[in-house]
């Protein structure tokens, strides 16, 4: 019994060290660059001779051309992120609510199309929505990224959550109906406290999918002030010789938020979003 | 008013249905109004414009007649095709081996889901620096143990193209892999107790077992992921910017390398030259995606 064991464990021993060596090496190469200066980093070690803290503090007081809006842009994604996520859970919840639980003739019509745009993919949305933003005349205001990221968020926040709210028992509103609750005292004293954990994971979702996003920030802002982190990192490719080093530590600190939120909510996420997110 | 009273006014007043019918139908309509605007102002119109600009009969000859188009449109599918297709191996041999009752492997689950909570960016550029052949930390050890100089990976079409796949099979290995252990979980452990009773090899267990309960699960995700990977940007333009000659852009760069240039209409007919492709899929799956628990 106990050699099958150690048996067992000798073989998965084998599979995860080329596991962590895998998911491992972009990381910790992003790391080691992020402490190298600037012969370290042309050097290509494992370990980076004198390891310095130097990129850091020339990233945090906007010691460089590429970061001369360092805190500015990492404002704006802030921003642009929390915005996104208010206001998709503002739609979606309210969506999900009135397809699911009230029933409204059409919802299930409006969610087929919601659908139908989740599954379309975003990089072909894009040149659509650039075009759109612009006859809107909103090109270049964070308000056009933070309108299309709701776009592109809230249709698979809106199926999630009507997921989750058709499980809950249609008895709970004929209750509060005989009761003589209004719709909106049921929204309010019934439906978000029991929806509060899948409304955790879709906020999470929304607010993620914001701060993540390269693609369309890069096409809808170009004004150094507007711009969200994500695409003040691309700007950084347009020289030859650019600054890895501190390019590296800019990432670092534009990875760290997400990967908080996403460490401290890892149940709520792994359950509310997997769950729904493909059915069998 | 308290619970008695109301339900006592309930029962004595005939149409009792229409006191509530009407709020339920008046807020339901108004509780859909944010996302009808949402998907009006920023769905239909930005589609209805682009299939306007997309009427051009010039700018399809235009499209067809660019050697970059043929190039992308090959390379999409097999981005397609290789990528998806060994994401779903490596997620399914993963997802087994995830299953083990070891605390470190649970350990390595938590590192394993990092590329997934990164935001993509960082790490790309990462990539692309290890690859540098003349500072990459690639080349320098080659060098160092082998004296050989390196091949200079992303100026080399192919070896380029390989890497873009990579970048996006490590981005999206974890979120697959989850979804299948979440598959995985929902077999019941009574099957492979009995089997190991009978005697039965891994591998019996394996297509006996788990592959049956999989199937329509990883079938199911395997379009979903078509879909997706059809649409990523980010792992072909961040490592390669198409390059090198364009020769590793796929459908979802080559709609904004026009625009970059001046050619957005262009870039609009390529993506509605791909969307006899993609509508079928998409449509399979909103069919699947919607079907309640009560129909299935």
């Amino acid at each position: 019994m106990n050699s099958r064991r150690i048996r067992e464990d000798v073989r998965l021993f084998l599979v995860a060290i080329p596991v962590l060596l895998w998911t491992l090496i972009p990381i910790y190469h992003l790391f080691i660059l992020s402490i190298s200066n600037e012969k370290a980093m042309l050097a290509g070690k494992f370990w980076p001779d004198e390891p310095t803290l130097q990129n850091y503090r020339i990233v945090l007081n906007q010691q460089h051309y590429y970061l001369n809006n360092f805190w500015l842009q990492l404002f704006n994604s802030f921003l642009v992120a929390a915005a996104v996520g208010v206001i998709t859970l503002f739609v979606a919840t309210l969506a999900a609510f009135s397809i699911s639980r009230l029933r409204t003739p059409g919802g299930r019509t409006i969610m087929n199309l919601a659908l139908a745009t989740y599954l379309i993919p975003a990089a072909f949305l894009a040149v659509p929505m650039y075009k759109a933003m612009g006859s809107y005349g909103m090109l270049n205001s964070k308000w056009a990224l933070i309108l299309a990221m709701v776009a592109l968020a809230s249709p698979y926040a809106i199926w999630v959550l009507k997921q989750a709210s058709d499980k809950l028992p249609a008895e709970l509103d004929e209750a509060a109906v005989i009761d003589g609750a209004s719709p909106l005292q049921i929204f309010r004293l019934v439906y978000l406290p029991l929806m509060a954990p899948s409304m955790v994971a879709i906020g999470v979702y929304a607010l993620l999918l914001a701060w993540n996003e390269y693609l369309y920030a890069f096409l809808l802002l170009s004004n150094e002030k507007q711009l969200t982190l994500a695409v003040a990192l691309g700007q950084f490719l347009g020289a030859d010789d650019s600054p890895w080093n501190i390019l590296m530590a800019t990432g670092m600190i534009y990875a760290l938020p997400p990967m908080v939120i996403y460490y401290t909510f890892r149940k709520y996420m792994v359950s509310g979003l997997t769950a729904g997110a493909v059915k069998s | 008013m308290t619970a008695a009273t109301a339900s006592f006014d309930m029962a004595n007043r005939t149409p009792a249905r229409r006191w509530f019918d009407d709020p339920m139908k008046l807020w339901g309509i108004l509780m859909l109004i944010p996302y009808a605007l949402v998907f009006l102002v920023l769905v239909t119109y930005p589609v209805a414009y682009g299939l306007y600009l997309g009427l051009k009969p010039q700018s399809y000859v235009e499209l067809f007649r660019d050697p970059a188009f043929a190039v992308a449109a090959w390379n999409t599918v097999l981005f397609l095709v290789i990528a998806v297709n060994l994401k779903f191996l490596m997620a399914l041999a993963l997802s087994g081996f995830f299953m083990a009752q070891r605390g470190w492997v649970k350990a390595i689950l938590v590192i394993f889901l990092l590329p997934w909570a990164m935001p993509s960016i960082p790490t790309i550029l990462s990539v692309r620096f290890l690859l540098n052949p003349e500072w990459g930390l690639v080349n320098a050890q080659l060098f160092k143990w082998f004296q050989i100089d390196g091949p200079n990976w992303l100026n080399d079409p192919q070896i380029a193209f390989g890497a873009a796949i990579f970048m996006h099979i490590w981005k999206s290995l974890p979120f697959w892999t989850l979804i299948l252990i979440t598959g995985r979980m929902a077999i019941s452990k009574d099957l492979y107790e009995a089997a190991d009773v009978d005697g039965a090899s891994r591998w019996q267990q394996f297509r006996f077992i788990t592959w049956p309960s999989l199937a329509a699960l990883y079938v199911t995700s395997t379009i979903l992921s078509i879909i997706w990977t059809l649409g990523d940007f980010n792992s072909v333009y961040l490592l390669t910017g198409g390059g090198p000659g364009d020769r590793t852009h796929v459908l979802a760069t080559l709609g904004i390398r026009y625009l970059r240039i001046d050619k957005l209409d262009l870039g609009i007919a390529a993506i509605i030259t791909a969307m006899p492709f993609v509508l079928p899929l998409v449509f399979v799956m909103v069919k699947r995606l919607s079907r309640g628990p009560q129909d299935d």
